[in-house]
């Protein structure tokens, strides 16, 4: 596109009447993304019911098929993806994609995160066989590694993080594609590794640590009011557990900070790219916007915009009063007109056209030169390889 | 209308309407909707989000919520009923910990010591199953005030914008994701006491969903996951319904490629537009992709009286929903009776 040159250029947000403009987005270059080799990671992320899942195995699909070594990491139980990739069940290991591959020589594996047992095989990597077990038995880790609605998002980039590490090692993969997590809040990803190291280390966890090691002078007047007040709002046998937990965890909670570190400074490498996907509705957009922000901040590395399900573009120059118009006139004249559907579906969609081609307008003017691609909206799902390469052409010709 | 206009059941003792939804079927607008169908009905409703969006405040185009009830909207008037009004709460964990600290244990300085050590932080964010069942008792609390409670608002029914399809069950199963950590103490005890209203018949939980594969599928396992856990399903509401402006055999002949193309073209004249072949393609193929959405409608929805559950249907509202779209869905769903 004529303009990208220009407004990619362009380092501060334009202020005053000429806002007012509309602008267009860059268009983004999906396949000059996978072909570049230096691509290592790309993680797909945005609000829930967006198409997420459905673009990270799309463009998995395309890169391998144009010659990459491609590993999705896909979050989503949804089995009917795991089915359109020939795959009966998704697991914690990926596996070979069949059907994958030809004259360019990729190959493509799939795997499906199962954060128990990721987090579950951390703590049997980290720690010796008595210690692992008591942690493994603990109510409170039990608890932790199965409900709770952020482990996910840890053990994503735990996951993220040592597949990479492999990849690294043996030439396994050349690209991996990272489907975030639903999350209740789009952005607990990014967070969840901050979160953990500030977590541990807290005064809480000292709190917590302090009565099993012992020595009564750390038992300060305050540290008696907290244990008090927890005991008190908890009961003593969660706090007994989380005590047990968090003393028998202590040794591993090193190796996991700087494991969360480095994944978190991996994704701000160049290797790695963010797409941020969305559809042409205001709640979808919003959260692309906050994540553009915040990924801006962060100094992760944005490669553009995906605008899923979009309604296709009106072809032909009728306008959506002309087309009500003239539905009216025919039901006038013939009451259940046939003619007269189709001239009301036509002003329909253009109404739709105009609304989502208004919103992407702004939203690009508000965001001026995030590269942008539009997928338009199938009018039925994805069953096979074959619906999801129909996506991965979409996405590169957006 | 929808044809199945007459509720099988009577859902006018409910007092807590659970609203979920896969992501992008608008679940939100759904349970925002509601809230205006029942104040039509002339019930003072409670509207209650938990998931920081700050979606009832732009669908209502009001400031942001605070951690406080606002009246935002009033019914429709309907005949002699006269309509209630619509308050909102924006829930969040935080503040509903530290009021709960407040009410019952009268920690003071204990309590802000709680924040200073990063307790606060911890409950909210990071312990298994404490942010939901923070989130539930503030909506249990509202739904359990009564006469005793001197100053305290009172509402005929509460309308929760719940978490996704995906997460309702846990969301509202509070004890069962407690279970093994809390075996006894306060917050099992106040987690036990939340479940029997949520599994009492004053409770459902409705789902709102899109007659696509994925969506439609979710919510047939997320009918069997809350009735494993024992939480009354009420209604599967189907969002998003494409216009039926073509009848049956119109459908079939766009799909087949037989349109009457002669009688489309001397219709178009007689409408006094002006004709061409390209008026016609585009018309004949937006014909074809709207008959094989319907036909994929069609099926889901076949699916979705398998459910054997009571459903009512919204349309897609072409411009979008403004407040005047959410009084017109609000509407439709008392006349299919579920207000």
């Amino acid at each position: 596109m004529s303009t990208s040159g220009r407004t990619s250029q362009r380092t501060r947000p334009r202020v005053g009447p000429l806002t007012a403009t509309t602008e267009r987005a860059p268009s983004l270059d999906v396949d000059a993304l996978l072909d570049d080799r230096g691509t290592g990671i790309i993680v797909c992320c945005g609000s829930g019911g967006v198409g997420k899942t459905t673009t990270s195995a799309a463009l998995a699909l395309r890169a391998a098929e144009r010659g990459r070594k491609v590993v999705v990491l896909t979050i989503d139980p949804a089995r009917r993806l795991a089915q359109s990739m020939g795959i009966e069940e998704l697991d914690n290991t990926p596996r070979p994609v069949p059907g994958v591959g030809g004259p360019a020589g990729g190959s493509l594996d799939a795997m499906m995160l199962d954060m128990k047992r990721t987090f579950d095989e951390v703590v049997l990597s980290q720690a010796t066989p008595e210690k692992a077990r008591s942690i493994l038995d603990n109510p409170f880790y039990i608890a932790l590694s199965s409900s709770f609605s952020g482990t996910q998002e840890y053990m994503a980039m735990e996951k993220l993080g040592q597949i990479h590490a492999q990849a690294q090692q043996d030439g396994s993969y050349d690209l991996i594609v990272v489907d975030t997590p639903p999350s209740r809040s789009a952005l607990d990803f990014l967070d969840a590794p901050e979160r953990l190291s500030s977590f541990l280390d807290g005064r809480f966890i000292r709190l917590l640590l302090a009565p099993a090691k012992g020595p009564a002078r750390l038992m300060t007047a305050g540290v008696g009011l907290i244990t008090n007040a927890l005991t008190k709002i908890l009961g003593a046998q969660v706090l007994r557990d989380m005590q047990t937990f968090v003393a028998a965890f202590d040794t591993l909670f090193g190796g996991f900070r700087q494991r969360a570190q480095k994944t978190f400074s991996l994704l701000q490498a160049d290797g790695t790219a963010f797409l941020v996907v969305a559809a042409p509705e205001p709640d979808a957009l919003r959260e692309a916007a906050y994540f553009v922000e915040r990924l801006t901040e962060d100094e992760m590395p944005l490669a553009g915009l995906v605008v899923n399900r979009a309604s296709a573009p009106v072809a032909v120059d009728l306008s959506v009063e002309e087309a009500t118009a003239a539905a009216d006139r025919l039901v006038a004249i013939e009451h259940d007109s046939t003619t007269a559907g189709l001239l009301r579906l036509h002003a329909d969609r253009g109404r739709i056209v105009a609304r989502e081609a208004h919103l992407r307008e702004r939203w690009a003017t508000e965001h001026p030169g995030v590269p942008t691609t539009v997928v338009a909206a199938l009018s039925t799902d994805v069953h096979d390889l074959d619906g999801l390469r129909r996506v991965g052409s979409l996405l590169a010709d957006g | 209308m929808s044809p199945r206009a007459e509720q099988p059941v009577d859902w006018s003792g409910v007092q807590l309407h659970v609203v979920t939804g896969k992501g992008g079927t608008g679940k939100s607008t759904v349970a925002a909707a509601l809230a205006l169908a029942l104040a039509s009905t002339g019930k003072d409703v409670l509207l209650c989000e938990v998931e920081g969006r700050q979606g009832i405040a732009r669908m209502f185009d009001v400031d942001p919520l605070p951690y406080e009830e606002r009246r935002i909207a009033r019914g429709l008037p309907d005949g002699d009923v006269s309509p209630g009004a619509v308050h909102a709460l924006h829930i969040d964990a935080e503040s509903a910990l530290l009021e709960y600290l407040a009410m019952y244990y009268k920690l003071g300085r204990a309590g802000r010591a709680l924040d200073r050590f990063g307790i606060i932080d911890f409950a909210t964010t990071i312990a298994p199953g404490v942010r939901d069942v923070l989130l539930t008792g503030k909506v249990y609390e509202a739904a359990r005030r009564n006469a005793r409670h001197k100053g305290a608002r009172r509402y005929d029914a509460i309308v929760l914008d719940a978490p996704p399809t995906g997460r309702i069950t846990q969301f509202l199963n509070v004890n069962g994701e407690l279970a093994g950590l809390a075996k006894v103490g306060p917050i099992k005890n106040q987690a036990d006491t939340v479940m029997t209203l949520f599994r009492s018949p004053k409770t459902l939980v409705h789902l709102v969903t899109v007659l696509e594969e994925m969506p439609v599928q979710e919510t047939a396992d997320g009918i069997a996951d809350l009735r494993d856990a024992k939480l009354p399903v009420g209604a599967v509401i189907v969002n998003l319904v494409r216009p039926r402006d073509l009848g049956h055999a119109a459908l079939e002949a766009a799909r087949s490629g037989d349109l009457d193309r002669e009688q489309i073209t001397a219709d178009l004249q007689a409408a006094k537009l002006d004709v061409t072949h390209e008026l016609v393609d585009a018309l004949v193929a937006e014909a074809r992709d709207h008959a094989d959405r319907r036909a994929l409608e069609d099926a889901q929805r076949l699916l979705v009286r398998d459910l054997d559950v009571p459903t009512a249907e919204l349309p897609r509202l072409a411009d979008g929903v403004d407040l005047g779209g959410l009084y017109e869905l609000a509407a439709l769903l008392e006349q299919q009776g579920l207000a």
